[in-house]
């Protein structure tokens, strides 16, 4: 089971690189948000994996009584999820608006802050 | 030594620091009378240091100090001697004067207050580097000497040159300062002890030290920066942009003699071997007579005096190392004679300067009825430094030839170069103190007349001490010569010499050395032309590599910054992810620690579907050819992640990230009917060969140590806990929401935190608008 989800997850960070190797912004994205999802899996997968237990305590008992799946994991990628889904939103508007301003989706092209053939610094004192 | 004398002593030590804090404020409501009240703070240092005359001359030494980083046996510690004590008192009563000179000479200047207090910073530096007695303390004050020298080199900020001579002073005294660090450490290691005490108690250990050379170099490297000792004697002149009190005191009096201070300091255990007794006489020589020749070349009256403190510095090295009684002697009465003359016909240029408007000594003339007490100083202070007699300059002059000598080929060398050195000086120092003054009475820009006591006093104090202590020469012979000379030499010795001429090869000497001076003082104008002529055929100087090598650092740094920060977002993602695959791998094989190939897992059918659903959505992304596609895809591969929960006993993590996803599809949606997708890969096949390989190797790691981490044993401790105790102490059932909410409630804020910053940033993307498009040859987008 875990070999399995590990083999998954390989392929997951491998599209999700593969695509945030690309030059257009929206491709990129995609690669991110798929990367949010690779994360998460690995975690979730690095606690061991129960199948259809949640990790939930029964009513009339203090403790649970039976194995059930492992809770931390489960906690850490809820966190998680909500995060790489604001970061996820926040880079799409930034990117739409990149796109706004500099008429391009090519980050080639998104060279405001680092222009090309920029000139020798000031040799002088 | 007492208590009382511990603690004055360093408040002595602390006081220009003190001084120096409240100069601004004091300046501001005193203006340059503040110099007064200022230049008390030196005097009463000169006056705490008197009090060491007398146990020094005794051949007492003093230590005092605290431990300052006890755990590496690193103290703040000082050490007086006879050497320390006579550079305590050159600094502090020099010192005292050049206040004072300061305040006359910038008055009315809008940033006199922090011109006094980087000199007061200067002279507490300098202070603690005579007197310190650990390796560390020397270090931190022979660098904060160089920081000082900076910020008074640049205090004129606002001229290019200013500019370029602080920081050219800085990265060569700089580098010579690490230079001395790594000397001090290596002394350290080879001896064992880290202080000057302690140091030259070990007598020949470090002489026989396999390090000894590797210690030597190191050392010399510090001292013959500091002391710009050529091929490093280019700062100097430079320096000379610094205001005239800055000349006076840190570039002829104090500073640049650190370096000939630790020659001096170390010469009973570094000196006194083949090494010692070549290099630094053949440096110092050198110094000296490029010194000397370059000065004549000279017409600014303190570029001149600035080339030949470059030479007496080369003198005083080679003093050192020819290491004799007598050159010992010798050196130790110029060092002192010169921090006297030089000190005083620095500020005598500087008040010409400062009356007449010019320093150019081909503009200059008939000065002495306008101002008649700097003529006086001035031939004071020229007649030490030309050797005359009855002068203390006289006194070093006879102890250097007698030191000298003819014994043999290498002393007759060193004996012709210091006659031809100190010959050309005399004319130089002569030119300096009479061409001003003497002769018709030349037009200057400003209408020259005597200027105020602040500006007088120092020059005449000074050029009538280099005649009084000469007169007088027994009793500093005893004060200071001679107890000087004897820590130099790490034996007692009495020096002798006095104003009273010996019929001898000394005199002898001295009399071609005058001759030799009037003869180039008559020839000046010709010798200037002639050396013009040289300078301009050779046309490369130190001075010109220094630009060189900056502008080739800053060429190099330029195309090395190009290279790793080339601003191409698809060279930075390419490289993070090699590294990270680098990072798995490479330790995963150092330390075998591959996974065991797994069995075939045993799933039923429907989550074998689920997770080739997942593939499928991924493998349909990467494929899409239109914007739908690829929205449908990418919600594919999401809602499978959330199956994939779901069937695992995650039912929280599922309906989030069913939420998750249907809300990035919505947004995706949203955005991309504005932002196409490009039907095809731009990328050339071979990139994108690159690319996959990088892809599916950092993929390949990822998960190999996914697999590896599922095959060790699981430590359950922290999952345990939260189990036992969710309902017992925070009465929750479902643990996941437990955790978010109790154990772990101050992370959940955090993360909506997180999320609400998210919110906000994108308001306000969306809301600014800048009024023209950033880059405007992009168009409107």
């Amino acid at each position: 089971m875990e070999a399995a989800l590990a083999f998954v997850v390989s392929v997951f960070f491998a599209v999700a690189i593969y695509l945030m190797l690309s030059k257009h912004i929206i491709r990129i994205l995609l690669g991110v948000s798929i990367f949010g999802n690779a994360v998460n899996l690995s975690i979730f997968t690095a606690g061991r994996l129960m199948r259809e237990v949640p990790p939930i305590i029964p009513e009339a008992l203090q403790t649970p009584d039976s194995a059930i799946a492992n809770p931390l994991p489960q906690a850490l990628v809820l966190t998680a999820i909500v995060i790489s889904f604001s970061l996820f939103a926040f880079l799409l508007v930034l990117a739409f608006r990149a796109y706004q301003e500099l008429g391009t989706d090519d980050t080639d092209g998104m060279r405001v802050a680092e222009p090309e053939g920029e000139p020798l610094p000031p040799l002088g004192y | 030594m007492t208590a009382d004398g511990q603690w004055l002593t360093f408040l002595a030590l602390l006081l220009p620091f003190a001084a120096a804090a409240i100069a601004p404020a004091l300046t501001r409501a005193l203006h340059h009378n503040a110099a007064w009240v200022l230049a008390i703070a030196p005097a009463l240092i000169f006056l705490h240091f008197t009090g060491f005359v007398g146990p020094v001359s005794d051949g007492e030494t003093l230590t005092g100090g605290y431990a300052w980083i006890p755990s590496l046996s690193v103290d703040f510690s000082w050490f007086l001697d006879g050497l320390s004590v006579t550079f305590a008192l050159l600094i502090s009563g020099i010192g005292t004067l050049i206040v004072l000179y300061a305040g006359g000479y910038l008055k009315g200047h809008e940033h006199q207050g922090r011109f006094f207090s980087f000199i007061l910073m200067f002279m507490g530096s300098m202070l603690g580097l005579v007197v310190a007695d650990s390796f560390l303390t020397l270090f931190v004050f022979w660098e904060l000497t160089s920081i000082t020298s900076f910020l008074l080199i640049g205090f004129d900020h606002s001229r290019e040159a200013s500019r370029r001579a602080a920081l050219q002073a800085l990265v060569v005294t700089g580098l010579g300062g690490l230079s001395l660090l790594a000397g001090l450490l290596v002394i350290w290691s080879a001896t064992g002890v880290n202080s000057m005490s302690a140091l030259l108690a070990t007598e020949s250990v470090l002489r026989d030290a396999p390090l000894y050379m590797a210690a030597l170099l190191l050392i010399l490297g510090g001292a013959f920066t500091k002391s710009a000792q050529f091929p490093f004697h280019f700062w100097l002149p430079n320096a000379m942009e610094a205001p005239t009190p800055v000349s006076a005191y840190l570039h002829s009096a104090t500073m640049v003699k650190a370096g000939v201070y630790l020659l001096m300091r170390l010469n009973p255990v570094l000196g006194d071997t083949a090494a010692w007794e070549t290099i630094l006489p053949l440096f110092g020589g050198t110094t000296l007579l490029v010194g000397t020749l370059l000065a004549v070349r000279q017409t600014d009256l303190k570029l001149m005096l600035a080339y030949t403190t470059v030479a007496s510095l080369g003198l005083l090295v080679m003093l050192t190392g020819v290491g004799s009684e007598k050159a010992v002697e010798a050196a130790v009465l110029y060092l002192v004679a010169h921090s006297m003359f030089k000190g005083a016909l620095f500020m005598v240029a500087g008040l010409v300067d400062h009356e007449s408007g010019t320093r150019d000594v081909t503009k200059l003339g008939g000065l002495r009825t306008a101002m008649p007490i700097t003529f006086t100083a001035a031939v004071l202070a020229a007649a030490s430094m030309g050797g005359v007699p009855l002068f203390f300059g006289f006194l070093a002059k006879e102890e250097i030839y007698a030191g000298l000598g003819f014994a043999n080929g290498w002393t007759t060398m060193l004996t012709l170069v210091a006659l031809a050195g100190n010959g050309l000086m005399f004319a130089i120092g002569f030119a300096v103190a009479l061409k001003p003054f003497l002769g018709a009475k030349v037009e200057t820009p400003k209408h020259a007349h005597e200027g105020p006591i602040l500006l007088w006093l120092g020059p005449v104090v000074l050029g009538a001490l280099g005649l009084v202590s000469a007169l007088f020469s027994g009793v500093s012979h005893e004060l200071v010569s001679s107890p000087m000379s004897s820590a130099v030499l790490g034996e007692a010795v009495t020096v002798t010499i006095s104003t009273i001429p010996h019929i001898g090869m000394p005199l002898a000497l001295s009399v071609v050395t005058v001759a030799l001076g009037v003869l180039v003082f008559v020839m000046l104008g010709q010798g200037r032309a002639a050396m013009a002529g040289i300078l301009n055929a050779i046309g490369w100087g130190p001075d010109k590599g220094f630009d060189q090598v900056m502008r080739g650092l800053t060429r190099v740094s330029f195309s090395v910054t190009n290279l790793i920060q080339n601003g191409r977002l698809d060279y930075y993602m390419t490289a993070t992810f090699i590294a990270v695959a680098a990072a798995v791998l490479i330790p995963m094989g150092l330390y075998g620690e591959w996974p065991a190939v797994p069995s075939m897992p045993r799933m039923p059918f429907y989550e074998w579907t689920v997770l080739l659903i997942a593939l499928i959505g991924l493998g349909a992304v990467i494929y899409a050819r239109d914007r739908l596609t690829a929205i449908v895809s990418l919600g594919i591969q999401g809602f499978s992640v959330a199956l994939i929960f779901m069937l695992l006993g995650a039912p929280d993590l599922s309906f989030t990230q069913f939420m998750v996803e249907t809300l990035s599809v919505v947004i995706l949606a949203l955005v991309m009917t504005r932002l196409r997708l490009s039907p095809t890969d731009h990328r050339p096949t071979g990139e994108k060969v690159m690319d996959v390989a990088v892809a599916g190797t950092c993929g390949a790691a990822l998960g190999l140590m996914l697999l590896r981490v599922t095959q060790v044993p699981f430590n359950s401790e922290l999952s345990d806990f939260f189990t036992q105790y969710s309902r017992v102490l925070a009465h929750g059932r479902n643990i996941v929401n437990v955790i978010l909410v109790d154990f772990r409630g101050t992370d959940t804020l955090g993360e909506i935190a997180v999320v609400m910053i998210a919110g906000l940033a994108i308001l306000a993307l969306v809301r600014v608008r800048s009024v023209k498009p950033i880059a405007s040859k992009n168009g409107e987008g």
